[in-house]
C-alpha cells in the first residue's frame, strides 16, 4: 500500500516532465512525420533554450520575453541546419549533427560554464517543481497553445505547401512550391518549438545543464511512437494527432518514473529507449517483409 | 509558346557513363499545339520534358515559355507556366493529403501562397463539379486520402490538377502507361477533351502509336536525343502505323520499336 501510494506521489512529477517533453515531441513530429526528416539539431536546441531562458531571466528580463527570445534563437538553430541541408547540400542528419556540435560550444559560451542554477524562490519562473499543480495547468494551457498555432498554421496555405513538401516534394516543385524553403521554414518552427520546450524545462528543473539535451531526439521519437501506438485510432485530425504526441510525451515519463521507483538502474534508461524506438520503428519494416515473403512462397504454390 | 534552341544534355559527363541525352534540340510550338512524341526507349523523350520543366539546367541552349527565358528559372518557379503530369501515378498527388487539400495546392501553382487558410467552401464546390465531369465517382471523396485512390484515379486527379489553372503549356509523360487498357482509354479521352475543350498547348508523350496518331494535331519522333521526324496538320491526319513503323526503320536505324511500343 504505501508502495503505491509513494509510487502515486511522483506521479504529478512525471506528468509534468512529461509535459515539458511532450511540447519537444511536437517539434521532433514536425520534422519527422510532416517533413520525413530525422533532424538532430534538437539536441542542442533544446539546452539552447533552455540555456537563453536561464540566462536571460537571471539578468532580470521578463520571463515571457526570455521564454519568446529562447523560441526565436532556436529557429536560428533550425534555420542553420535547414541552410547546412538545402543551400550546401548536406544530407539531413549530418546538418543535424554538425549544428548540434555548433550548438554545444554557443550553450557553453552562453552560460560561461556547463551548468547555470535557475533557484524558483528567486526568480519568477512559470513552471516549478516546488509548485506541481499549478505547473501541471500552465503546461497544459502552453501545449494547448502551441497545438492551437500549429493547427492553424498548417491549415493555411504555406502549412498546407510545408505538408505537401514533406508528402511529395517532387508534386510540390511541380505545383509551384519553393520545396528547399519549406524545409528550412519547418525545421526553424520545430527548433523554435524545441528551445521552447527547454525553456520550460529549465525552470522546471531549475537548472540549466548543458547535457540536458542528450537523446532528446530519441524521447521525442519515443513519445511521437508510444502517442501513435496507444491514441492513434482516435486521432484522426491534426490537432488530435498533435495532443496524442504530447499524450506520448506523458506516458514516456509516467513509465520513466516508474522504472526509476522499480529501482532499475537509471544508467540503463536511454539505452532502453533507444531500444524501444528502434524496435517500433522496425516492426513495421519486418511486417513488410514478412508479408511479402509469405506472398511469394503463395504464388510460388500456386504455380 | 514553347521555343527549345539548341539545347542538349549529356548526363554522367567525362565517366564511362557518359550519355548524351539531348542532341542539340530545336524545336518550336505553336499556341493550341498538341504535340505527340514518340520514340524508342532512352531516345530522350523524357529527358526533354524534364529540361522544359526545369528538373536540372542544360548544358546549352535556352528554353523560351511564352515569351519568357526560363532557362535559368529553378523548377518551382517555372511551374508557374506548367501543367505536368508524370508516368507513375505515385508522382503526381501528395498520398497523404485529401483530393481537396490536393486540387487547394494546384489552384495555388504559380501564385503567391499566404497564411489564409488553404482552401474555401467556394472552391471546393467547384472542385467538386470538376470531378463529377471526371466520371470516377470521386466528387463524394473529397476528403479522402489521395492514397487511398487507385492508380487511374490519380492519374485522373492529377491531371486535373495538371489544367485546374490554365497552364500555358501541358506537358504529359506517358501518362497512360501504367495503367490497364480500359483506364488508359479513359485517362486518354479525358486528356483529350481537356487539352482540345479548353484549347491547351500540350506535350504528350506516348508508347501506343495509334495514340500519337489518333490524337493532336502535330507529331514528333525522337531518336538518341535528337527530333528525327516532325509531322503536322493534313500530312498528320493520313499517318497510318505502318508509315510510322516504316520511318523508324528508315531514320531511327537501331530505334527500333520495342515491345513497349504498342501498335494499336
Ligand atoms: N537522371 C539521369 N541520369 C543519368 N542518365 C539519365 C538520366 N535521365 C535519363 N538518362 C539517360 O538519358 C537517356 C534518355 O533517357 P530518357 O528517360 O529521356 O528516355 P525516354 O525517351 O524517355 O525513354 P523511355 O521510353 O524509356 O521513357 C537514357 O539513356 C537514360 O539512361
Ligand atoms: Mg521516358
Amino acid at each position: 500500500m504505501d508502495f503505491i501510494l509513494s509510487l502515486l506521489g511522483t506521479l504529478p512529477g512525471a506528468v509534468a516532465q512529461g509535459l515539458v517533453w511532450g511540447i519537444m515531441a511536437i517539434g521532433v513530429y514536425i520534422t519527422y512525420k510532416i517533413l520525413d526528416i530525422a533532424d538532430l539539431t534538437v539536441d542542442g536546441s533544446m539546452v539552447t533554450g533552455a540555456a537563453v531562458c536561464a540566462m536571460l531571466t537571471i539578468n532580470g528580463v521578463n520571463i515571457w520575453l526570455a521564454m519568446l527570445i529562447a523560441t526565436l534563437v532556436g529557429m536560428i538553430a533550425g534555420l542553420l541546419t535547414g541552410v547546412f541541408h538545402t543551400a550546401l547540400g548536406i544530407p539531413a542528419i549530418l546538418s543535424g549533427i554538425l549544428t548540434q556540435l555548433i550548438l554545444w560550444s554557443v550553450n557553453l559560451k552562453i552560460m560561461g560554464k556547463a551548468n547555470q542554477a535557475l533557484p524558483a524562490r528567486d526568480y519568477p519562473v512559470i513552471v516549478t517543481q516546488l509548485e506541481k499543480g499549478k505547473s501541471i495547468l500552465m503546461l497544459v494551457l502552453i501545449t494547448a497553445a502551441v497545438i492551437g498555432v500549429l493547427y492553424w498554421f498548417f491549415g493555411t496555405e504555406i502549412g498546407a505547401s510545408l505538408r505537401a513538401t514533406g508528402n511529395n516534394p517532387g508534386m510540390s516543385r511541380a505545383q509551384g512550391i519553393n520545396t528547399e524553403w519549406n524545409k528550412i521554414l519547418g525545421l526553424m518552427i520545430s527548433n523554435g518549438i524545441v528551445a521552447l520546450s527547454g525553456a520550460l524545462l529549465t525552470q522546471y528543473l531549475g537548472l540549466a545543464d548543458i547535457n540536458m539535451g542528450r537523446g532528446a531526439i530519441v524521447i521525442g521519437l519515443a513519445s511521437v511512437i508510444i502517442g501513435g501506438a496507444l491514441f492513434g485510432k482516435f486521432c484522426r485530425n491534426f490537432a488530435y494527432r498533435l495532443a496524442c504526441v504530447a499524450l506520448g510525451g506523458i506516458v514516456y515519463y509516467i513509465v520513466y518514473q516508474l522504472v526509476v521507483f522499480i529501482g532499475l538502474d537509471t544508467d540503463l534508461l536511454k539505452m532502453l529507449s533507444a531500444i524501444v524506438v528502434a524496435v517500433f520503428l522496425g516492426v513495421p519494416h519486418l511486417k513488410a517483409k514478412l508479408m511479402s515473403g509469405k506472398k511469394k512462397k503463395e504464388a510460388e504454390n500456386h504455380a | 509558346m514553347l521555343e527549345l534552341r539548341n539545347v542538349s544534355k549529356t548526363f554522367n559527363a567525362g565517366t564511362v557513363n557518359e550519355k548524351l541525352a539531348l542532341d542539340h534540340i530545336d524545336l518550336t510550338l505553336n499556341d493550341g499545339d498538341f504535340v505527340t512524341v514518340i520514340g524508342g526507349n532512352g531516345a530522350g523523350k523524357s529527358t526533354m520534358l524534364n529540361a522544359i520543366a526545369g528538373v536540372w539546367k542544360p548544358d546549352t541552349g535556352s528554353i523560351v515559355i511564352d515569351g519568357v527565358d526560363v532557362t535559368n528559372m529553378p523548377e518551382y518557379k517555372r511551374a508557374a507556366f506548367l501543367g505536368r503530369v508524370f508516368q507513375d501515378p505515385m508522382l503526381g498527388t501528395a498520398a497523404d493529403m485529401e483530393i481537396g487539400e490536393n486540387l487547394a495546392l494546384a489552384a495555388r501553382r504559380g501564385r503567391k501562397r499566404t497564411l489564409h487558410w488553404n482552401h474555401s467552401q467556394a472552391e471546393y464546390d467547384v472542385y467538386r463539379e470538376q470531378l463529377t465531369d471526371l466520371g470516377l465517382g470521386l466528387e463524394d471523396r473529397m476528403s479522402s486520402k489521395v492514397g487511398l485512390l487507385s492508380g487511374g484515379q490519380r492519374q485522373a486527379v492529377t491531371l486535373l490538377m495538371a489544367t485546374l489553372r490554365h497552364p500555358q503549356l501541358l506537358l504529359l509523360d506517358e501518362h497512360t502507361a501504367a495503367l490497364d487498357p480500359a483506364t488508359a482509354e479513359k485517362v486518354m479521352n479525358l486528356t483529350d477533351s481537356i487539352v482540345t475543350g479548353t484549347h491547351l498547348t500540350a506535350l504528350m508523350v506516348t508508347h501506343n502509336m495509334q495514340n500519337a496518331i489518333t490524337y493532336g494535331n502535330r507529331l514528333i519522333m525522337m531518336s538518341a536525343g535528337k527530333i528525327i521526324l516532325d509531322i503536322a496538320g493534313e500530312e498528320k491526319k493520313r499517318l497510318t502505323i505502318e508509315d510510322l513503323l516504316r520511318k523508324f526503320r528508315e531514320l531511327g536505324g537501331a530505334q527500333m520499336p520495342t515491345d513497349r511500343m504498342i501498335l494499336g
